[in-house]
């Protein structure tokens, strides 16, 4: 592990998030604006986000903006989408007496360099239509496909792929 | 607002039943781990979301459970997965391709 110092701003930045994100969890939890429950809530937040700051700057999240936010939200759309399109997939496949699958394990490249965009990325291929992450290596991807449609590394990349990449480009950029 | 959350819970039940009859009646490892991942994901998130729709105090608390579910469950099964093909389980004998032997030359590179 590199011992990189980080400037002042990317930690106070780090140290907000944090914040805003414990606050919004223990409003959550406690579902009430009492002055005592709000006030406990602060402290232990304040105390969390201090300790805790510096592993949060481990991981590279990039900073807050407006246009990653939207593209956030519409990604959130475009998965939950798959998630439902994924289920009624697997259903049908259960379901039908002859069982379609066609099953195989194919290679697919991906061009996000971050490790937690290619977490998500990985994610979000398990949770889509007969596709499911079985490991990472560089910037290939080994996937095992319920129904194989194509074998190539370029196409697979293009079929598997390439529907979650354009937002997380844009989000992780 | 009770039946709605009864519905939704109920779309989740559903699923979860579909999932639990993949798993056995698909043929090998991955397979059944597919329909394990997917099915018990939709099903649990929106059984849980249901339960939150039903009493509305708990919405926010249910609505952090199943954001919870929503990341730690794939995550669970590609560890499983990933063990399973590390130690050589056997794919079943409808598998088309299997480039698994590729990839990890590629990665000793």
């Amino acid at each position: 592990m590199s011992s990189t110092s980080y400037s002042f701003r990317e930690k106070s930045r780090s140290f907000i998030y944090l914040f805003v994100l414990l606050i919004l969890v223990w409003l959550a939890f406690t579902s009430s604006f009492h002055l005592q429950e709000l006030v406990i809530g602060i402290l232990i937040s304040l105390v969390l986000s201090i300790v805790i700051s510096k592993e949060y700057l481990k991981l590279d999240l990039p900073s807050f903006t407006i246009k990653r936010f939207i593209f956030l939200l519409i990604y959130i759309l475009v998965l939950f989408k798959e998630i439902l399109k994924a289920n009624f997939d697997v259903a049908y496949r259960v379901i039908h007496p002859k069982m379609p699958i066609k099953p195989g394990i194919v290679i697919i490249q991906t061009h996000l360099k971050s490790d937690i965009a290619k977490m998500i990325l990985a994610n979000s291929i398990t949770l889509t239509p007969g596709t499911f992450t079985l490991d990472i290596l560089g910037d290939k991807l080994l996937i095992h496909w319920i129904n194989v449609k194509a074998e190539n590394i370029d196409e697979t990349t293009k079929i598997i792929g390439e529907r979650f990449e354009k937002y997380l480009k844009v989000i992780f950029a | 607002m009770h039946l709605v959350g009864m519905l939704v819970t109920g779309f989740g039940v559903i699923f979860l039943f579909l999932g639990s009859l993949g798993i056995f009646r698909l043929p090998d490892v991955y397979n059944r781990l597919q329909a394990g991942t997917k099915c018990t994901t939709l099903g649990a998130f929106s059984s849980i979301i249901g339960v939150g729709i039903m009493e509305p105090t708990w919405f926010w608390k249910c609505l952090i459970i199943a954001v919870f579910i929503l990341l730690s469950n794939p995550i669970s099964s590609h560890a499983l997965g990933r063990a399973s093909c590390k130690s050589g389980v056997p794919l079943c004998k409808k598998t088309v391709v299997n480039k698994s032997k590729d990839f990890c030359k590629e990665g000793k590179k």
